[in-house]
């Protein structure tokens, strides 16, 4: 009689890790443990469960694919032993020539979003039609309604893209801004000496 | 050294620096795109290569930036100017000193993004063919497909012909005068052209002119003008023939 290999034992829990496996390797996005529960027909708790046992199948260092929690949901992706090779394969177009005025507009995207351009401009002091346009096209932020008022600005939010070439969970994973840079009182500092040398 | 052939290479504009004047005075080129402080990298760098302190240059440097500066302001900020100039000079070293903080913020935020995507960059995942952008819904009023057809029907219909009379000129043919005054010769060995063309058309008489001139040209006929614009008489050409018989017998 054929034998089927017994690798993994057939619990319930362990039927359904292989389902969700079989919805994670098809999905081009990450899944919340919620998605994954309407499409397994199972309860959010089992399937968080299941999860854990995925998660230690596919992890660094045992597996060619990692189950990782990025951008607010699952995703597989491959290990980073191989990413030499991947890299070799494919590049990641999404981050491509990312210049640093692109960096900078997404980060006051991430920070302050929904953002209109005309604010986005204010803080950068450079008009921010074209970089916006970048990053919209690389689909790292997308439309996020108007400003109040008729004609408000388009507002533009980050997107779990974003998120996931970041490697972030979620923007609450952010520093948070006030431990960066200096703050508004040693600026301030700063020009009232530079203000004190110039010559009266 | 000549600022204004100062050669520039910036995201939004290459080339040198009175054309970039140019083109921002045109209005071809938004001021809002160009980094002023780039202009000033290239002039500083290309000084320095000199080694020498061109005070003309400098000044004249000086004050074309000064004037990029405040025009690029003036039109980043339409709606602040009046707010800004109603600050008392602390109040805007203030608001000065919050923007610059604010700004200096975002600078790190890149920063540690810009780091964050260093070490993020060996994670490969699959992307499906579209963006994960979600898709941002467009919605329109409710359409009446017969307004539709209105429009197209208004689009559709034939577009009245052009008129073109006004281009058309219709020449009679050289040969019906032809035969026309031929027909008259055989009955009347005289007439004037100015009573036979008498009411036709300015062309038809052209026409009937040039068939005088057919006739002429074959020996058919003999033409007489007693004085400028007088009538031209037309006689046919064996009557010539017989007067210069007489002519030649008178005079023998």
């Amino acid at each position: 009689m054929d034998r089927p290999l017994r690798l993994i034992t057939a619990s319930p829990v362990d039927r359904l890790a292989r389902t969700l496996e079989a919805l994670l390797v098809v999905a081009s996005q990450p899944l919340s443990a919620e998605d994954l529960a309407v499409a397994a027909d199972d309860d959010v708790e089992r399937i968080e469960t299941a999860l854990r046992l995925v998660a230690d199948r596919f992890a660094e260092g045992r597996s060619g694919i990692v189950l990782e929690h990025v951008a607010g949901g699952w995703a597989f992706r491959a290990s980073r032993e191989a990413a030499e090779a991947c890299g070799r394969l494919f590049e990641r177009p999404v981050e491509r020539g990312l210049s640093a005025p692109g960096l900078e507009t997404l980060a006051i995207v991430a920070y302050l979003g929904p953002v209109s351009r005309p604010e986005i401009a204010r803080i950068r002091g450079v008009a921010a039609d074209s970089v916006v346009a970048g990053l919209l096209e690389r689909g790292l932020i997308a439309e996020a309604g108007r400003e109040d008022g008729a004609g408000g600005a388009i507002r533009y939010r980050t997107t779990p893209l974003f998120e996931r070439v970041f490697g972030l969970e979620s923007l609450s994973q952010l520093p948070r801004l006030d431990d960066l840079g200096e703050s508004t009182d040693e600026i301030r500092t700063r020009l009232e000496t530079v203000a004190e040398r110039r010559p009266a | 050294m000549v600022v204004r052939e100062l050669e520039l290479d910036l995201d939004a504009f290459e080339g040198p620096f009175d054309l970039l004047l140019t083109l921002v005075l045109k209005e071809e080129l938004d001021l809002a795109e160009v980094d002023v402080a780039g202009i000033v990298v290239a002039f500083v760098e290309r000084l320095a290569e000199r080694g020498e302190l061109d005070l003309e240059a400098c000044g004249e440097f000086l004050v074309l930036v000064a004037a990029l500066l405040e025009l690029k302001a003036r039109g980043l900020f339409p709606d602040e100017e009046a707010e800004l100039a109603d600050l008392e000079p602390e109040e805007a070293a203030e608001e000065l000193a919050r923007r610059l903080a604010e700004y200096r913020r975002a600078k790190e935020a890149a920063a540690w993004l810009a780091e964050r995507l260093e070490g993020e960059g060996d994670r490969f995942f699959r992307l499906g063919p579209a963006p994960l952008t979600p898709k941002v819904e467009r919605r329109l009023a409710d359409q009446e497909p017969e307004s539709l057809a209105v429009a197209l029907r208004l689009l559709a219909a034939e577009p009245p012909s052009v008129s073109l009379a006004h281009l058309e000129l219709r020449f009679p043919p050289v040969s019906q005068f032809l035969e026309r005054f031929r027909a008259l010769l055989s009955r009347r060995r005289v007439f004037d052209l100015d009573a036979e063309v008498e009411g036709m058309s300015r062309i038809e008489q052209a026409v009937a002119f040039l068939a005088l001139l057919e006739l002429r040209r074959s020996g058919e006929v003999a033409l007489e003008q007693a004085a400028p614009f007088a009538p031209i008489r037309v006689s046919r050409a064996e009557a010539v023939v017989e007067r210069r018989d007489e002519w030649i017998a008178r005079s023998a």
